[in-house]
């Protein structure tokens, strides 16, 4: 059980039960869809832009406690951040879940995001890790279309 | 008789008195069962995807390989005579299994979803016009929807589905409302793949028929389970995949009424499926070759032919029973944890169980499940309008087959333990 704990971290456990900036933004200038086709997650990442910095990030939507928890500790991260320093974390982020972080990454800079690190023992889950991360990259290109992680 | 249907020593199987399995000699069978998954014993009940395959049928593939290859139906040597008689010889083995009344009315095709495109741009193409329908019900697979949109568009013809209760039944008389004036085809499945409901196939075959309407049946789920007699049905194509029913991936059959099929244009053009060619004018082959153009799969089909070989061996209708006994303790003991519903409740049911729990995501179950060693599939079940239907993104679906046991029915329940205690 050793390995299945290391994915079902407390904390992620404990976002998918209560997700931070569950809500719909009503002044969102961005906004994506993402889709998860093999699993059914589908989420909506509402971003407001100033200029450059994320003022305010929430999303909505179904899915695994994997993919909510990410969404909902991504909104956490990235919130006050520019946009620049968003896509670095995501970055960041998704080589930690692929496993290809580099050996001598210091994983404090993702700060609280390092709990999902056991991702990537389950390749199959990396897509539901990442699924709220690409929807905020097309949210802030501004892509209308919605996003798949397939 | 295949030399690998007759490899089959039916009595090495069954219990002669109680008409019922011997287990052990069963699940020694299947060499993939014997393996470990994350260090605990493989309990495989992912079978609505894929069955595993019996040594047999492995070796059958293997002997074929090493000792025929050569294609068929065109040499005169003795290796392409010796293959095309052990392919011939898997056509009639089919031709038993499911009680059709001629071998040319069964084609080779790669699977369910290659024989429903080839009703659809052959049968389909021919004679449904702009302003026609086609009727498939609220359970049908991704495969029995897509092939019919894609010709819908293309003729401007009309898409009509047959609704289900809550219970994941079809709605018989609203089937019947539906059947009109310009249906040209029923196309419907005999088993849901993610309900688990048996339809009322004859009843539903009857009530078309007396509206002139031909059925097609996606027999993929039905075949593995149940006996299926073509003719007793009198449904005009049945489909179905060699993979599920122990066989190998790559191959399955679609059967066909004869003065259907010889009616259809071709399906695909090329080798095999004609008699004669010139720049002029190309005359089609008989049935069934006029839909097997080019060379098939050989190996596939004399696998095939071994796996309902071995199905006759251990008699469908004890590898109906047991899969139900199966059903029946698995859904009971399903039902009774707190937070569990089950998915598809219809009175008539195949071995699938469909469920979610009440807060916890079916791919969490899966992946945790997992980690104990057990296979299900979690998701839509490529049957995205029946999540719909029921309100839910995905289910966690336990299917099973011949060689899977109460014990392992324990094991999945002490699973779903586990992803509770996880989640508590």
């Amino acid at each position: 059980m050793s390995d299945l704990r290391d994915l079902y971290q407390d904390v992620i456990l404990e976002h998918s039960k209560t997700p931070r900036n569950y809500r719909e933004l009503p002044a969102a200038n961005h906004k994506a869809e993402g889709f998860n086709p093999l699993c059914g997650d589908r989420f909506t990442v509402y971003v407001t832009l100033d200029g450059d910095a994320i003022r305010d990030v929430s999303f909505q939507g179904s899915g695994c406690a994997i993919s909510k928890a990410s969404a909902s500790m991504m909104t956490q991260s990235v919130k006050g951040k520019t946009t620049a320093e968003a896509e670095k974390i995501f970055g960041r982020f998704h080589e930690m879940v692929t496993g290809h972080a580099p050996a001598n990454q210091d994983e404090s800079e993702l700060g609280k995001l390092a709990v999902f690190s056991g991702v990537s023992e389950f390749p199959v889950r990396v897509k539901c890790a990442t699924l709220a991360w690409h929807t905020l990259h097309a949210a802030l290109e501004g892509t209308q279309d919605s996003v798949s992680t397939e | 008789m295949t030399t690998a249907a007759r490899r089959i020593d039916p009595h090495q199987h069954t219990v002669p008195a109680g008409g019922g399995l011997n287990m052990k000699q069963v699940r020694a069978d299947f060499p993939i069962l014997q393996q470990t998954v994350h260090g605990k014993p493989l309990v495989y009940l992912d079978n609505a995807a894929t069955s595993q395959k019996p040594r047999v049928v492995i070796d059958a593939i293997v002997r074929y390989y090493e000792g025929t290859n050569a294609n068929i139906h065109r040499g005169v040597h003795f290796l392409a005579e010796k293959a095309t008689e052990e392919y011939e010889a898997a056509r009639l083995t089919v031709q038993e299994f499911i009680n059709a009344a001629h071998s040319r009315e069964i084609i080779f095709v790669r699977g369910a979803t290659e024989g429903i495109n080839l009703v659809a741009q052959t049968f389909g193409r021919a004679n449904i016009q702009s302003g026609d329908e086609v009727l498939i019900t609220a359970m049908e697979h991704h495969s029995n929807i897509v092939p019919w949109q894609i010709l819908c568009d293309e003729k401007r013809a009309k898409l009509r589905v047959a609704p289900i209760n809550d219970e994941g039944e079809l709605l018989l008389e609203e089937f019947a409302n539906l059947l009109g004036p310009r249906t040209k085809l029923a196309a419907v499945t005999h088993v849901s793949n993610a309900l688990g409901t048996i339809d009322p196939l004859k009843r539903m075959v009857e009530l078309a028929h007396s509206r002139n309407v031909p059925v097609l049946v996606d027999g993929a789920q039905a075949v593995p389970h149940m006996k299926v007699d073509v003719q007793a049905l009198d449904c005009d194509f049945y489909t179905f995949s060699g993979h599920k029913v122990y066989g190998p991936t790559g191959i399955g059959v679609l059967y066909g009424k004869a003065v259907l099929l010889q009616a259809m244009p071709p399906y695909q053009g090329g080798g095999d499926m004609i008699s004669s060619v010139t720049f002029d004018k190309t005359i089609y082959n008989k049935l069934p070759y006029k839909f097997e153009a080019g060379t098939p799969d050989i190996a596939g089909v004399i696998g095939l032919g071994a796996a309902l070989a071995y199905v006759n061996g251990l008699g469908i209708e004890n590898i109906g029973a047991h899969e139900h006994d199966l059903l029946v303790y698995a859904t009971e003991a399903l039902s009774a944890i707190p937070g569990v519903r089950v998915i598809g409740t219809a009175k008539e049911k195949a071995a699938v169980v469909s469920f979610v729990i009440e807060g916890i995501h079916p791919h969490d179950i899966g992946t945790i499940l997992d980690q104990e060693g057990i296979a299900i599939r979690t998701g839509h079940h490529c049957s995205q309008p029946i999540m719909e239907r029921f309100g839910i993104p995905a289910t966690a679906r336990a299917s099973f087959a011949v060689y899977n046991t109460r014990q392992e029915v324990d094991a999945l329940l002490r699973g779903i333990g586990k992803v509770r205690e996880v989640f508590a």
